[in-house]
């Protein structure tokens, strides 16, 4: 086969966005948050600011994985009545440059597209207690394709589980094949050996490097695990990003120093939005100005790794 | 089946599933923890290296107080025309089947070289059983309670202070049970690797729900020699509550390969069956009955989950079986036929206590009222002889008691004032 030279260096919008991007700056917020009409302009805020991927929390009722910061979006986006649906509406609606994800808890995508009304709706108080065949009856059949077809038809170009480790992915890594969606997965402080090499293989897009132990939130420093992680991540070919407590310019900067192609800040943002309560242009300026001072971090952090090692250009 | 082909299937199958329920679905960090849990569950529990199951079996004899009687109830059995026995895990050390489970995981992390016990709770049972292991061991810990749930269940609360337990307020969501499971996953994300998380019941990721059915299942094995002993015969079936399912599956797991014993798992039907959509929240926590197949706290199972999802907060008049999740094996041998579910609700469940405390001179928990409101509706159903499990007494449920009964008109509630008289 002849090589097509105006191809695209890369199969992935994901992995393209921070290797032509590189360092880059991947942000979060949750979407409804606190509504879903403000994350369309704070989304619009964040892509103006400068990130290279937009990643937008889904709320799950459940989120074990966050600190508190992120679990008070996720609430008041529940309480504004954030559906799935009115979430892909949104996601239809956006036109960004920098590529979106999604991330949510596995539950919300095999739930979706459940035609069937809520379990016991159609259970009889009168009816005798104690039936299997009532049970049978009652089963839905939770699946992940409808989910990630939707999400590619919206033009999300990627999906975050937090909850789903590599171990129970194949049905949403084959999913995502079909439709051509990235998978990211989290390498945490406590993955290595074996399980360190199923992830990688799995993984597409970029790796989201678990920065600490611990749940999603702003930290005042960066942890001795990130260096930790990437140095036992360097010889994988894949994007590193680094989250979970990033929330100023000098983390963003030297995190790329230490080897990441990549940041990922959430709760930093959050507090943005949180603090300016309901609505307007106020939070979308905090937050353009504040993925502003993030992205030049890391592009100081890049400047100085440059500087240093000289690396080869990563592509053609 | 014999008994050893059963054990093969479940005790050690090392991926976690209950045909299709259970599973790890939690986050990354966690994962190395629990295949060392996994590792240790197989070494300490299941081969007995280092003599772990001896020295577990002597604390629960010497500390615990086992075995518990099985008892036959001879008022009940009076009144229904049949045998019924009762498994009495009230009379364990703590008030209820949790110390168990409590126990052995308590002693399972000292055997891991752990050096810090966290525990969630909803109505205290397993905060209170988890406190006393530990004090017992000399081990810290830490429990996690829901805001609402301290506040109607001050006296657990004591209690685990006193055992010098610290008890850290849930305030997030409706301040139950779980989010004070969801608060433990986050700290034990954070401290995993010298923490060791006590899951209170047959829920969560594997190996949590083979771990402590495991450690439960001494209810059933004693229950089935007793029964023999003293009906001369196998029981035509068992009944238990079911909450999330630990004292469920602990009374199950010996006779499920005995297919002539019926086994029924009673859970809280509370005050409806329906799901009321608006507000989000199932008046029930009959997940068995009515709930729909979903992830939850790392496990695939049933659930009481909106369309989307979401999971909706349950209720029952008992705290110790409001749960919006069951474990996945019990979803399983629903599916299979192997255990029917049943509810009852909130009124049946209170003449349930008043019955027992009544006839048979034994306080119920709450928990345990609904199996005996039940057998008080369904025991034509039940065969001639019958073994109900009591897996708690209902000391800590009196002030709940008298409150709701006040509320209703109950055919079994007696006349409790005396100081008007």
């Amino acid at each position: 086969m002849t090589p097509e030279p105006t191809a695209p260096a890369f199969d992935s919008d994901v992995e393209a966005a921070i290797r032509e991007n590189h360092p880059a700056l991947i942000t979060y917020i949750t979407a409804g948050d606190p509504s879903l009409e403000d994350t369309k302009a704070y989304v619009e805020a964040l892509d103006r600011g400068g990130s290279d991927l937009i990643e937008l929390g889904l709320p799950f009722s459940e989120p074990i994985a966050e600190g508190p910061t992120i679990q008070g979006a996720i609430n008041r986006a529940l309480e504004a009545g954030t559906t799935p649906a009115g979430f892909f509406d949104l996601i239809d609606d956006l036109e960004t440059d920098a590529p979106l994800l999604v991330m949510t808890y596995y539950n919300m995508i095999l739930q979706f597209g459940n035609s069937e009304a809520p379990c016991a709706s159609n259970s009889n108080s009168e009816a005798p207690r104690a039936s299997n065949s009532d049970a049978a009856s009652l089963r839905n059949e939770p699946t992940v394709g409808p989910f990630v077809e939707r999400a590619a038809e919206a033009g999300l170009s990627g999906i975050i589980v937090p909850d789903l480790p590599a171990e129970e992915a194949d049905p949403l890594r084959t999913a995502c094949d079909e439709h051509g969606i990235d998978l990211v997965f989290i390498v945490a402080p406590t993955t290595e050996g074996e399980r360190l090499d199923r992830i990688m293989s799995q993984v597409s897009g970029f790796a989201y490097v678990q920065a600490r132990l611990g749940t999603t939130g702003a930290r005042a420093n960066v942890s001795t695990a990130t260096h930790e992680s990437l140095s036992r991540l360097s010889d994988y070919d894949v994007p590193k990003a680094v989250g979970f407590g990033v929330s100023e310019g000098d983390h963003a900067a030297e995190i790329i120093e230490a080897g990441a192609d990549g940041v990922i800040v959430g709760s930093a943002l959050v507090d943005i939005i949180a603090d300016h309560g309901a609505g307007g242009a106020p939070a979308a300026d905090a937050l353009e100005s504040k993925v502003r001072e993030l992205k030049r971090g890391a592009v100081r952090g890049g400047d100085a790794t440059t500087d240093e090692e000289q690396p080869e250009p990563e592509h053609p | 089946m014999s008994t050893d082909d059963h054990e093969s299937d479940t005790r050690r199958d090392a991926d976690g599933t209950f045909g299709e329920y259970g599973g790890q679905y939690v986050p990354e960090a966690l994962m190395p923890a629990l295949q060392e849990l996994e590792d240790a569950y197989e070494r300490y529990v299941l081969d007995n290296e280092d003599g772990f199951m001896d020295e577990f079996r002597e604390r629960m004899r010497d500390f615990g107080g086992r075995p518990t009687p099985l008892q036959r109830a001879d008022r009940l059995s009076e009144r229904y025309g049949r045998e019924i026995y009762l498994k009495r895990e009230d009379l364990l050390h703590g008030g209820a089947h949790k110390l168990n489970n409590a126990l052995g995981q308590v002693l399972l992390a000292k055997y891991m070289g752990k050096e810090r016990i966290i525990a969630e709770t909803g109505a205290g049972q397993h905060g209170t059983a988890t406190a006393m292991a530990a004090a017992h061991l000399e081990m810290p810990c830490e429990i996690y309670m829901g805001r609402t749930d301290i506040n109607r269940q001050r006296p657990n609360v004591y209690r685990m202070r006193m055992n010098g337990a610290e008890v850290n307020p849930v305030t997030a969501g409706s301040g139950t049970l779980k989010e004070a499971i969801n608060e433990t996953m986050r700290d034990w994300a954070t401290t995993v690797e010298r923490t060791h998380y006590v899951i209170g019941s047959v829920v969560g990721p594997h190996p949590f729900p083979k771990l402590v059915r495991e450690f439960q299942s001494v209810i059933g094995a004693e229950a089935r020699k007793q029964v023999r002993e003293q009906a001369g015969r196998l029981p035509d079936s068992v009944v238990a509550c079911a909450g999330g399912g630990s004292n469920t599956m602990g009374s199950f797991h010996e006779f499920v390969p005995d297919e002539s014993v019926a086994l029924y798992a009673v859970e809280a039907g509370g005050s409806s069956l329906e799901i009321d959509t608006e507000s989000g929240v199932a008046p029930n926590s009959a997940t068995l009955s009515t709930g729909t197949d979903g992830v939850l706290h790392g496990a695939m199972t049933k659930l009481l989950q909106s369309r989307e999802g979401q999971i909706v907060e349950s209720h029952s008049v008992s705290a110790g079986l409001d749960y919006a999740g069951v474990g996945p094996e019990l979803s399983h041998l629903v599916d299979t036929g192997r255990v029917t579910p049943a509810n009852v609700d909130d009124d049946d469940a209170l003449n349930g206590f008043h019955r027992l405390s009544e006839l048979e001179g034994i306080i119920p928990a709450l928990e345990s009222s609904h199996a005996l409101g039940y057998l008080e509706e369904y025991h034509d159903d039940l065969g001639d002889l019958v073994v109900v499990t009591v897996s708690g007494r209902g000391d800590k449920d009196l002030e709940t008691v008298l409150e709701e009964t006040e509320k209703r008109d109950l055919e079994a509630a007696p006349d409790v004032e005396v100081f008007d008289r």
